[in-house]
């Protein structure tokens, strides 16, 4: 996984030379507080994603960022300029909207072109980089058709022609692939991943897709309840995380619930070992074990044991779900290629103390 | 319907899909026969007839019914109905859109009192409301009486029976038929449009005259049709706030009918009228069709 140059691992959020700096932004809905005191910075080039389920402030935050809701307080710097200040057709901002927005009544090339005009272009020049952006995009022979005539997936690079094409210091991007298919998906989160390095513009991606927001961001906050729970890199993010809302949302875990004891969680009379990762633990703890860094191990090394309730192959990997007394969750065990238990066998579990993370057990 | 071989096992089904189709057309067709294809082909089919002398139509084939409506008098009449129609129809468009446009802006469960306020007038009688304009309007009436009170006028102004009061009439009568298309074309437009308008650059009026107008147009169109179709046929509030002075074409067919009993003329003129908005329906139904395909940039 690349980290960008200007994001060191394990950011919390403060960089050197930010591009964007947003600065305890707040917004209230009535009695819902969609953003509470936001704060993070996101530096110049970097692909950064804001995650989090719906409701917990991330469209709003793109939102403010585009212009199209002012914060109750806080500021946004975009460089050295304060962005609430400007309305939305005077930021130097685009957004890829969740719908796309197209113009229905205007042809692709009409689309990409709308921008350009705006901004009072010479018209070779408009022509020019429509083209170009349009060959970007690889839609070149599609410049005529109207939107209503094309598929999501070719909607959807029209969308992002139309809002890279004014070259923007910031592109935002509301769950851009959520439209799309499994399939497309996959492609345009790597075809995504190359314009941002081609183009060099800042993206700023929102999802609720913890998939997508890993396998393309340099570095995503996720947020909750309109709070940032972290900011870090994907794999900070799920090697370290803070608490458990983000070791529960990024990927899958098993969970341990008990009281923080020398070397790990004491459930009961054992102590499952695992370790701190923000500083010391002390009271109600959990314990963050992930499916794959768990082990089938003999009895005498067992941590955990338990029934097997089911297998499945994914073809690549298998998983193995395993019913242990005292939890109400199943535990799951992942492997590379074919299970290596069958239904009902009696099994044993272990894991390495250093890939389990114990986090306070109120947060 | 297109006939085509029937598997024996599914004809029983086709026939009952028929029988109920027909039984819930039924009644709007017989509707429609009793008050609307009688009339129409009895209309046609006195216009080639002669006049009887207590109204009614002799069978005498004739054309001088066709020859007599391109009199000048007549085409004048038809002309002038036509631009009254037109005039009340700009208004009401200039008038209803920004009306409209600020409904579908209210938060949602205002919209709903704002479209009950706009369509309460046809709750009540329309004679009555036009009536009220007479009051409104004439030279003792509030509008004079105001004008006259506030020191802007010396002498009460002519405002009755005038082309001016026709037009005003219509407009009232016919408003809430530009706004409720127009508001309902307004309200379903995405508005991400105008978003993503602002967010390319472009300032309020840009995005209203690129995006939500030309999207709003099917409903600009229908609204327009509304108010126009009923506006050209109006024969009462030309009689009563034109006083007899502003003639429409509507006011001519009721008295070539009731008051001169030539039904075969009459018929003529209402057969012109029909013809002419059927172009109308022709016209508008293709230009909204291409508005809302957005036809083809070839």
């Amino acid at each position: 996984m690349t980290t960008s140059p200007t994001a060191p691992a394990g950011a919390t959020g403060t960089l050197a030379h930010p591009l964007v700096r947003i600065e305890g932004v707040s917004r209230r809905f009535g009695d819902v507080v969609a953003l509470d005191e936001v704060s993070l910075e996101i530096a110049e080039n970097e692909f950064f994603a804001l995650l989090g389920p719906s409701g917990c402030g991330k469209t709003t935050l793109l939102r403010v960022l585009a212009g199209f809701e002012q914060p109750d307080s806080g500021r946004v710097l975009l460089g050295e300029d304060d962005l609430l200040g400007s309305p939305p057709n005077r930021r130097p901002v685009n957004l890829m909207f969740q719908s796309y927005a197209l113009f229905p009544h205007m042809s692709v090339e009409r689309n990409i072109a709308y921008g350009l005009e705006r901004e009072g272009r010479p018209k070779a020049e408009i022509r020019h980089r429509v083209d170009e952006v349009l060959v970007t995009v690889g839609l070149s022979g599609l410049a005529k058709r109207r939107p209503s005539q094309l598929s999501g997936g070719q909607c959807q690079r029209v969308a992002l022609a139309r809002a890279i094409v004014k070259r923007p210091r910031l592109l935002l991007l509301d769950e851009p692939l959520s439209a799309l298919d499994r399939k497309v998906r996959a492609e345009m989160q790597l075809e995504l991943k190359r314009l941002q390095h081609e183009v060099g513009i800042t993206f700023v991606v929102v999802t609720h897709d913890q998939e997508e927001a890993m396998s393309m961001a340099d570095r995503i906050a996720v947020m909750a309840d309109g709070r940032v729970q972290q900011i870090a890199a994907p794999i900070d993010l799920y090697q370290r995380p803070v608490n458990f809302f983000v070791a529960d949302f990024i990927g899958t875990s098993n969970v341990f619930t008990g009281v923080a004891a020398e070397g790990g969680l004491r459930v009961g009379d054992r102590v499952l070992p695992g370790r701190a990762v923000n500083g010391p633990v002390t009271g109600p703890a959990r314990l963050v074990v992930r499916p794959e860094d768990t082990t089938l191990v003999e009895e005498s090394q067992s941590l955990v044991s338990g029934r097997v309730l089911e297998t499945q192959f994914y073809g690549g990997v298998s998983t193995v779900a395993i019913v242990v007394e005292g939890l109400s969750e199943p535990l799951l065990h992942t492997r590379p290629g074919v299970p290596e238990a069958h239904r009902d066998a009696i099994v044993h579990l272990a894991w390495d103390p250093d890939k389990a993370v114990l986090l306070e057990g109120t947060s | 319907m297109t006939a085509g071989p029937i598997a024996p096992g599914r004809g029983a089904a086709r026939r009952r899909a028929l029988v109920e189709r027909t039984a819930l057309l039924g009644p709007g067709l017989l509707y429609l026969l009793a008050f609307m294809a009688i009339p129409i082909a009895l209309i046609l089919v006195y216009t080639i007839f002669t006049r009887g002398r207590f109204g009614g139509v002799v069978f005498t084939p004739t054309l001088d019914n066709f020859t007599r409506a391109l009199d000048p008098i007549y085409t004048a009449v038809l002309g002038s109905s036509l631009a009254i129609a037109g005039i009340t129809t700009t208004i009401a468009l200039l008038l209803g859109y920004p009306t409209a446009y600020a409904i579908a802006m209210l938060p949602k469960r205002w919209r709903t009192v704002a479209l009950i306020l706009v369509v309460l007038p046809f709750w009540t009688n329309f004679l009555i409301r036009t009536y009220a304009w007479i009051v409104l309007l004439n030279s003792e009436g509030v509008v004079n009486q105001a004008l006259v009170g506030a020191g802007l006028i010396d002498r009460p102004l002519e405002l009755l029976y005038t082309r001016g009061a026709v037009v005003a009439g219509l407009v009232y009568a016919y408003l809430p038929l530009m706004i409720l298309p127009v508001y309902a074309s307004i309200e379903r437009l995405d508005p991400q449009l105008r978003e993503a308008a602002a967010n390319l650059g472009a300032g309020r009026a840009r995005t209203f005259f690129d995006v939500t107008l030309p999207l709003t147009l099917p409903g600009v169109i229908t609204g327009a049709l509304f108010v126009f179709v009923p506006s050209l046929g109006n024969f009462i509030v030309p009689e009563l706030l034109g006083g007899g002075k502003t003639v429409m074409v509507g006011n001519v067919i009721r008295d070539q009918f009731l008051k001169a009993r030539d039904w075969p003329f009459g018929a003529v003129l209402a057969l012109a009228v029909i013809v002419f908005l059927v172009v109308l329906f022709v016209l508008q139904s293709w230009a909204s069709r291409r508005v809302s395909t957005g036809g083809r940039d070839a």
